[in-house]
């Protein structure tokens, strides 16, 4: 009997609750074609996190994790956030996705191979999986979201979240680039090839 | 040996037993259709709404397909004359199909003009069947006749959803006419760069039903499966390189109202649909069970990636010299002439511009880039098992990928469906007799023009495969990081530079300017010229090969 989807519910409450808590905030009774874009765009969402938790075949796992990012890019473009939407289909499908993709086609050498843990490891997962999604939908339900204006937040705009990002939050935005920078550094020294010595003087670093 | 002519074309692969059973069948079939339509229409005369709507489309769907028997029944028995007609007439079919096509592009703004028009006098919520059909028929609503059926069919369109899948499927065909004429013309280019002339026999002339041939061709090929691969992940693969492609469409302008959504992050929707166009060959790499498959992926979902880096940056400088994401006010910030195309504006647009080009060369697998799909290396890259229709597909992507970008190109930095001519030139002939509105309409056009330049970037795109050679991977992440990626920085900061301190009209931005429009002018003119030189003179410069097809069979 395979528990492997136990490791990855963690996701999948993530996933559920963004998408509950996206279900409270975009007033679906106001056009019935725009509720049931959103049901089918949920949909789409929880059966691919699903999918991703309960696949035992890594690659799938990744391709279902696609249809949950992609799921959650049209959550945002429903809800009019289309920049973020946009911003999402670029750095977690066209960014992070293909980094997972190269890093589990790369490693996954015995191919086919099925996650099996250890009926202890079983319980604790199952408890703290639960308590996270417990605690997660509990605090999602208790907030109170403020609703957007009906035709689209004027505060979300392009240029409104760049004026804002130079100004008010200017600290963070440098903060972040830097954080950026130390990571791309130190990808580029962790992929440097170990240079052995004998050739130490010979050969050129690429 | 003696040449080929049309009369080999044309002659019969069927025998005549095989022909005259064909006849009778269609015969056959086109009478009972259209009996079964005749009955219908006696069915109509009876009933009213729903019953009356379904018995007029069956009656209009049995005539035609009857119609159409009968005709394939004509067309079989005469078949030597109907193809002698159909190719001497052959030009004023293809300009018939042209104008076909723009009326058909022109019938949903009308359509919807009128449904606008009906809902506004409606007063809002949803308008029901029997109002369209009394806002058309002029009073009572009878349930029956054409105002029913006119109704029938508007009422849809009311529905933004409606109209929406409208403007899929017109994407989805465009882009598949786009793909189909993209790889005819690869074809006769890359011929003709090759002193031959290309596919020369399907159809007629100069072989231009041949991507129509490969696709009936692909279509029916054997589904492989492979063993040992992921089956599910196998078959998704080319719709996980396709979708992207098209959704590229969504937010290209063909002009300032031809545009399917006018999304104000249009330009990195574009963006980030080129970036998950690369899941699509990583999948297919690894689900085909091949380590040249799996090679040809990483290698070109590194390079696309890579890529993405100075493409993203030179897609900065057209937003910051014009201040918005929005793709329809890129283009009209390049109104007005020759000279206000974003290319002409400063020399680090103009490095922007090319940047741009070269990026998208490598995004879409192209050569110089195209290791990937090495024919002479790696069998076919990502694409060594696929076959058939999926093989189709994944071409079908590209080619779309290809014209978007060029089209994109066209748009950000190249004056997007402006026409090189200054506006006021043609400005007298707007409110003439119809001859002269029509020419204007013509020379003026949007999404003639908008096409035209697509176009022409995509033969750029088809003239540089057949020119240069492949370049190792190595240099291809040379060429990325150490020289495009500090080129478009430069050219960034150069813009940044000029917005600032370089005021709109002054000398030095006037003077600038004009040079770099004459440089871009003379390049322009200079590559017809070549092109036009070399067609002329290929008898001269290439020999018989280059003009004659090949004889015998």
């Amino acid at each position: 009997m395979t528990y492997g989807w136990l490791y990855r519910l963690p996701l999948v409450a993530l996933l559920g609750a963004s998408a509950l808590g996206a279900d409270g905030a975009a007033a679906p009774a106001a056009e019935p074609g725009k509720a049931l874009a959103f049901y089918l765009v949920a949909a789409l969402t929880l059966g691919s996190a699903l999918g991703c938790a309960l696949a035992t075949n890594i690659v799938r796992m990744a391709m279902c994790l696609l249809g949950t990012l992609g799921g959650v890019a049209l959550l945002y473009f429903l809800m009019s956030a289309t920049f973020l939407g946009v911003i999402q289909l670029i750095v977690y499908a066209g960014g992070t996705l293909i980094v997972i993709v190269f890093g589990v086609m790369l490693t996954s050498r015995a191919y086919g191979v099925k996650l099996r843990p250890r009926p202890m490891e079983m319980v604790g997962a199952l408890a703290v999986c639960g308590a996270l999604l417990v605690g997660l939908v509990a605090a999602l339900l208790r907030t109170d979201w403020p609703v957007p204006a009906a035709d689209g937040p004027a505060a979300g705009s392009v240029a409104a979240l760049g004026s804002a990002l130079l100004s008010a939050y200017l600290v963070p935005f440098e903060l972040a680039s830097v954080l950026l920078l130390a990571v791309m550094i130190g990808a580029a020294y962790l992929a440097q090839p170990a240079v052995p010595e004998a050739a130490a003087g010979a050969g050129s670093v690429e | 040996m003696r040449k080929f002519t049309a009369d080999d074309a044309l002659r019969p692969r069927f025998s005549a037993a095989d022909q005259a059973r064909a006849v009778r069948g269609f015969v056959t079939a086109g009478l009972v259709l259209l009996a079964a339509a005749v009955g219908l229409g006696l069915v109509a005369g009876a009933t009213q709404g729903v019953g009356y709507a379904a018995a007029v489309g069956g009656l209009v769907l049995a005539g035609l397909t009857g119609a159409c028997c009968l005709l394939a029944a004509l067309v079989i028995r005469f078949a030597a004359l109907v193809g002698r007609v159909l190719l001497t007439l052959a030009l004023p079919i293809f300009l018939a199909g042209v104008v076909g096509l723009v009326i058909l592009a022109w019938i949903p703004a009308l359509l919807y003009e009128r449904v606008d028009g009906i809902k506004a006098a409606q007063a809002g919520g949803v308008v029901r069947v029997a109002q369209f059909e009394a806002a058309l028929a002029g009073g009572a609503a009878a349930g029956r006749g054409p105002a029913y059926l006119a109704a029938l069919v508007l009422w849809p369109l009311q529905f933004q959803l409606a109209r929406d899948v409208l403007a899929v499927v017109g994407v989805v065909g465009f882009v598949s006419l786009v793909a189909m004429f993209g790889i005819w013309w690869e074809r006769k280019v890359a011929g003709r760069i090759q002193s031959r002339l290309g596919p020369m026999r399907v159809g007629g002339w100069h072989g231009w039903a041949q991507s129509l041939a490969d696709g009936l061709k692909l279509l029916q090929k054997e589904d492989i499966f492979i063993a040992g691969a992921d089956r599910a992940l196998f078959r998704l693969a080319p719709y996980v390189a396709f979708i992207p492609a098209v959704c590229l469409f969504i937010a290209l302008p063909f002009s300032a109202a031809w545009v399917a959504r006018d999304l104000e992050v249009g330009l990195i929707f574009i963006f980030a649909m080129l970036g998950v166009g690369v899941l699509g060959v990583l999948l297919a790499g690894w689900a085909s069970n091949n380590k040249w498959s799996m090679l040809g992926a990483m290698r070109e979902a590194c390079q696309m990636i890579s890529y993405e880096i100075p493409l993203g940056f030179s897609l900065l400088v057209p937003i910051m010299t014009v201040g918005t994401l929005r793709l329809t006010a890129i283009g009209e910030a390049q109104s007005g002439g020759f000279h206000t195309w974003l290319a002409f504006a400063n020399p680090f647009t103009f490095t922007a511009a090319v940047v741009f080009f070269v990026a998208t060369l490598a995004s879409c697998k192209r050569a110089p880039f195209d290791l990937p799909e090495a024919e002479s290396e790696l069998v076919a890259g990502y694409l060594t098992e696929y076959s058939g229709f999926r093989w189709a597909l994944f071409f079908f992507a590209e080619y779309a990928e290809m014209f978007a970008v060029a089209a994109l190109a066209a748009v950000l930095f190249f004056g997007a469906w402006h026409s090189p001519l200054p506006a006021h030139w043609g400005a007298a002939w707007a409110d003439g007799p119809l001859w002269q509105r029509a020419a204007h309409g013509l020379l003026y056009s949007g999404p003639l023009w908008f096409v035209l330049k697509g176009f022409f970037f995509f033969f750029v795109q088809l003239w540089l495969r057949w020119t240069l050679p492949r370049i190792r991977l190595d240099q291809v992440m040379y060429a990325c990081v150490q020289v495009l990626l500090p080129l478009t920085m430069l050219a960034l900061l150069g813009n940044t530079f000029w917005l600032w301190l370089v005021r709109p009209g002054s000398w030095p931005a006037v003077a600038v300017n004009l040079a770099l429009t004459a440089l871009g002018g003379l390049a322009v003119l200079g590559m017809v010229a070549i092109v036009l030189y070399g067609y002329l003179n290929r008898r001269r410069l290439v020999g018989p090969m280059a003009v004659d097809p090949l004889p015998g069979g």
